[in-house]
């Protein structure tokens, strides 16, 4: 656990555990506050023939919410994580097989959605698959006063004007992904896109001492 | 005649064979891309032809048919009498639903909707509610008692790609072409009184329309993909404005990432498409009013 909450932009407090099951082939936890995913990824193993690729891994990816079963709003979340974690994954390395990322949610308390991402990061990462960049989530929400509020709580979001998650890169900490809820201007969004840049480096530099925490105590 | 020949050497080193385009087509695409055009003679940011048919399902209470190009969607809007739910007692609702069949595309399987016809359900759902197109206040009959629910179906006829785009100017259409019956609540049986002969039109406060654009190779950004191009691209951009320029959603389902002066190109293209597409609904509307 490590407090972040320092300088213009704060982050709520993260926490994060690696290879917690003993199953999937790369597992983590990851939470922002009380907003809380478990991942786990099994692969690369073989693939239904189907949906077989013939010069990449097939990727599924599972948002499991935490009652009832999953519906249209998650097949959408399922979709943006799908497609960040292809462009960062370098599945031409393994044609013809397949991974399976699940993300269950334990607590929805704000900024599910780039919790998730996270959460798949490090899943991803424990799991040992080649990656080209790391990537983050970072949740914005405008509040009716032009504020923004990185990292919004579930009633900072209920009382924004307009919400965005982008996903950053860890190479050239560009947009890889971006879902806005409510309208907004350019200005606005680019502010947005700054700050998430901003943060970006206090989520990857928080992946970083906690990558070196797990290796110092294993070797 | 010498020339001739010269000629029609050069045309066809210039011109990828129809092999290639079979063969290797990511390699056809690029060696167009190359020269700043594209293998159907459009220019990097042009949009196809569009074509806009207002009411054209009779027994529907509104509906449109667009077509992008060869992608062709069909909205059909049905108003139904409801109870307003128990959160919001004084607003009624908008359903959307997209739906993809096998008829549109061979990607497509018959069955439960996709993952694809899913995600575009949610997405002109976010966009009704972020951009308020319609206020829901308005489709409040009698607070806590009685609305209306639009049922907005949007069905694709021919998939060749940018199919959000198509949606949301069929839906914004076909809101537009809605009629809604009066009604009134007897003040005797207290039941409500639906008067067909007397119709009104919805209010409609915005018009947002969208502009979606492909990633080639990282860093060549087309305008409105064609479904070969989608399947080759590394990544997509959805970009949703109303008139007052304001962003009513920036969607990038993930795929590479995106530098800020080429989102920015995609915004300004979006907001000139808005002014286009805004025209060209006035106009349809107004050539089905004085056709009457």
């Amino acid at each position: 656990m490590e407090a972040c909450g320092s300088s213009s932009v704060s982050l709520r407090e993260f926490g994060c555990e690696q290879s917690l099951l003993s199953r999937p082939d790369g597992s983590a936890s990851f939470t922002q506050g009380d907003t809380s995913v478990l991942a786990a990824v099994y692969g690369p193993a073989e693939v239904k023939v189907s949906k077989e690729i013939y010069d990449r891994a097939t990727l599924e990816v599972l948002i499991q919410p935490k009652v009832g079963l999953p519906g249209v709003r998650e097949r959408s979340q399922e979709q943006c994580v799908r497609e960040t974690c292809e462009a960062s994954l370098l599945l031409t390395l393994h044609p013809r097989s397949s991974l399976t990322l699940i993300l269950q949610v334990i607590h929805d308390a704000g900024s599910l959605l780039s919790c998730c991402l996270n959460a798949a990061c490090m899943a991803l990462m424990d799991a040992g698959l080649p990656m080209s960049c790391l990537f983050c989530g970072v949740t914005c929400a405008i509040d009716t006063d032009g504020q923004i509020i990185t990292d919004p709580t579930a009633a900072q979001e209920k009382e924004s004007r307009a919400l965005m998650t982008f996903a950053v890169d860890s190479k050239d900490r560009k947009v890889l992904m971006s879902l806005t809820k409510g309208s907004f201007s350019v200005h606005e969004l680019q502010q947005c896109i700054a700050v998430s840049q901003k943060a970006s480096e206090k989520i990857f530099q928080f992946y970083r001492d906690s990558v070196r925490r797990r290796y110092s105590k294993t070797l | 005649m010498f020339i001739i020949i010269l000629m029609a050497v050069k045309v066809s080193y210039l011109q990828p064979s129809v092999c290639q385009w079979t063969a290797e087509p990511l390699e056809y695409h690029r060696s167009f891309l190359r020269e700043n055009c594209r293998p159907d003679g459009r220019e990097l940011s042009e949009f196809r032809t569009t074509t806009l048919n207002i009411g054209s399902i009779s027994t529907a209470d509104g509906s449109a048919l667009v077509k992008v190009g060869n992608t062709t969607v069909i909205c059909g809007i049905k108003a139904e009498l409801t109870n307003p739910t128990v959160e919001a007692p004084g607003k009624g609702y908008i359903v959307p639903n997209v739906d993809l069949p096998p008829l549109c595309s061979s990607r497509f399987r018959p069955g439960p909707p996709g993952e694809q016809a899913q995600a575009a359900s949610q997405f002109i759902a976010d966009v009704i509610e972020s951009s308020e197109v319609i206020q829901t206040e308005d489709l409040c009959i009698d607070r806590g008692k009685l609305c209306w629910v639009l049922y907005c179906d949007l069905m694709c006829l021919d998939y060749d790609g940018n199919v959000l785009d198509a949606c949301m100017i069929a839906l914004l259409a076909a809101l537009k072409n809605t009629q809604l019956p009066e009604v009134t609540i007897s003040t005797e049986t207290s039941t409500p009184v639906v008067n067909l002969e007397k119709r009104h039109e919805l209010h409609i406060h915005k018009h947002p329309v969208g502009a979606s654009f492909c990633v080639f190779d990282d860093s060549i950004l087309i305008v409105d993909p064609t479904a070969e191009e989608e399947s080759l691209s590394t990544a997509e951009l959805t970009v949703v404005t109303d008139e007052k320029d304001r962003l009513c959603a920036v969607h990038k389902p993930g795929g590479t990432s995106l530098s800020g002066e080429k989102l920015q190109e995609c915004i300004s293209r979006a907001t000139a498409r808005q002014r286009e597409i805004q025209k060209l609904i006035n106009k349809v509307i107004h050539s089905v009013k004085t056709a009457q």
